[in-house]
């Protein structure tokens, strides 16, 4: 199997993953899931830090790398942190 | 020592199994913090074993821009008010928007001329850039609309979605040349195109219809890095890309449904334009007043009151008066119960957040199908600034635009209250046939004010 159809194959199931997992997200919650995909679609990161470090010296490449990482950066810490001041809100009848 | 590729596939893999569980979590309030640890703890994972990535030879730039957003990112989310929610959300979205073009942008550039890139990686570039670009641009029309830069009424020219048509099939024209003669220029103008795309896609749509709008741009953020994952062949991306694009097609999905639209009209964009105002059936028919005292003598005298919330009683900042009056009317053993409008707030699930914020505790806030049924055994039903989703017209009344969405049954209810501040319609331009029911009274003022006279009423006896 190519490199390319196996990431077709990892793409289909994860869809199926991703669409029965979100079904059972509760509506109460459809903020704060909105937040955290946001941080965590800042996966991108990864690819972005390959950019950022590939050459030994800094060179334009090496800026536009810099800064993919640093808007995903933004993502990463302001969704999670965000999220996680919308789930402590939620609290439960005393 | 070098790292075998295998021990990062495997990391990743640990990372994409605490991402899926993150988001399991969610499905009850009692497991969610928990659940965004681990999200965090798979994040921190990939990013700290890329770290030791045998393709990174210098660590500044990496370091400094992981540094940097970690400032920016921490210091927006402590600042940002919960009623700005969907700009955060907005801004955010763009952002991985953008970086996917760069990291597109860069891995061609770094690799260009080497003859690594088959064609098969050529169209994937192709593709990364050109959903990324759209999010990036999509999103900050989003933003722009939410935070009222821009103006939120849609925006179009005639004969805009063939002008659409034909721009994205030069967009795939320029996409298939770059993938058999790799030429730098053709990219440049293809991402370039998507970019003004992007912007062709959300401005027709009115401020009223942004929840799906932010729904639809989390759903391409996602898409956005699932490419990216292809283009660098790395399931990681490809698993979490597909996760966060799921969810946002079903969040856009949810909200089309109960806003009565449909999905391809959102993506085509000028979801907006169809909008028509016919108000005329009941023009001649006179609404009741109430006046606080009537709504106080009332509310402690039931057993069930149920409060409707919309996104205007956000606006007058109601949310803490309204949290106030549960109290005093729980005190007095009147059970209370909030039921939420899928569209109540400005995107998913904001209502609630808005009350969870004003400390009204999650298990006495419903969604629409759980509460529906209960109107007919309820006293009072109180709503606050909300509209268009409580008009029985969107059952009975065939001639109405409103006709098949979705609504809360308020009209079964013994006594509805609503407060309101004028006879002014809702942002459907409709007029809203419950004001006509003869179990129905309207009073009249500013939400706040109405919920803080209710609470002295209903104190002082």
């Amino acid at each position: 199997m190519s490199p390319t159809l196996i990431a077709i194959y990892v793409f289909t199931l994860s869809c199926f993953v991703g669409y029965h997992v979100i079904w059972g997200v509760t509506p109460a919650l459809h903020t704060p899931l909105m937040a955290v995909t946001n941080a965590i679609s800042a996966i991108v990161v990864v690819g972005a830090m390959l950019v950022a470090g590939w050459s030994d010296e800094f060179n334009g490449v090496s800026l536009i790398g810099f800064f993919a990482v640093f808007l995903a950066s933004i993502n990463i810490f302001g969704g999670f942190v965000v999220t996680n001041r919308m789930l402590a809100m939620f609290k439960r009848k005393k | 020592m070098e790292l075998s590729p295998d021990f990062f596939a495997f990391t990743y893999l640990i990372a994409t199994v605490f991402f899926i569980y993150g988001l399991k979590a969610l499905s009850s309030p009692k497991t969610a913090l928990k659940g965004n640890f681990s999200s965090m703890l798979g994040m921190a994972l990939a990013v700290g074993v890329t770290l030791f990535h045998p393709e990174i030879k210098s660590l500044i730039g990496v370091i400094a821009g992981l540094v940097g957003g970690a400032v920016v990112g921490v210091a927006l989310a402590l600042k940002i008010s919960m009623t700005a929610m969907p700009q955060l959300v907005a801004v955010l979205h763009s952002f991985v928007g953008l970086s996917a073009v760069l990291v597109a942008l860069g891995t061609l550039l770094s690799r260009e001329g080497s003859g690594e890139i088959g064609t098969v990686g050529l169209i994937e570039l192709a593709v990364g850039s050109v959903i990324g670009a759209i999010t990036f641009t999509g999103s900050l029309i989003a933003f722009g609309k939410l935070q009222e830069f821009l103006k939120s009424a849609p925006l179009s020219f005639s004969g805009q979605h063939v002008f659409n048509l034909v721009w994205t099939l030069v967009m795939v024209a320029l996409g298939i040349q770059f993938a058999i003669y790799p030429q730098f220029i053709a990219f440049a103008i293809m991402t370039g195109m998507a970019l003004v795309l992007g912007v062709l896609l959300v401005l027709p749509i009115g401020g009223a219809d942004m929840p799906v709008v932010v729904s639809m741009l989390n759903s391409y953020s996602g898409w956005a890095a699932c490419a990216t994952g292809f283009i660098l062949g790395n399931p990681l991306l490809i698993t979490t890309g597909a996760l966060v694009g799921s969810s946002g097609a079903i969040l856009s999905y949810i909200m089309c449904k109960a806003m009565n639209r449909s999905i391809l009209n959102v993506i085509f964009g000028g979801l907006g334009s169809e909008q028509e105002t016919s108000g005329a059936q009941t023009g001649t028919q006179k609404v009741k007043s109430a006046s606080v005292e009537d709504v106080a003598f009332l509310l402690e005298n039931s057993s069930r009151v149920i409060i409707v919330p919309g996104y205007g009683l956000a606006v007058a900042q109601a949310q803490h008066s309204v949290k106030e009056l549960y109290q005093v009317l729980t005190e007095k053993g009147v059970q209370v119960k909030f039921a939420i409008h899928p569209i109540a707030g400005r995107m998913p699930g904001h209502m609630n957040v808005l009350l969870a914020e004003s400390d009204i505790p999650y298990d006495c806030v419903f969604e629409m199908e759980e509460v529906n049924g209960e109107f007919s055994t309820t006293d009072v039903a109180l709503v606050i600034g909300a509209n268009d989703v409580v008009n029985p017209a969107a059952k009975s009344d065939k001639t109405s635009p409103l006709y098949g969405m979705p609504i809360l049954d308020v009209y079964k209810a013994k006594h509805i209250f609503v407060s309101k501040r004028s006879m002014k319609a809702g942002y459907s331009g409709v007029d809203n046939a419950l004001f006509y029911y003869p179990n129905c009274s309207l009073v009249f003022g500013d939400a706040k004010a109405t919920c803080q006279a209710l609470i002295g009423a209903v104190k002082g006896e």
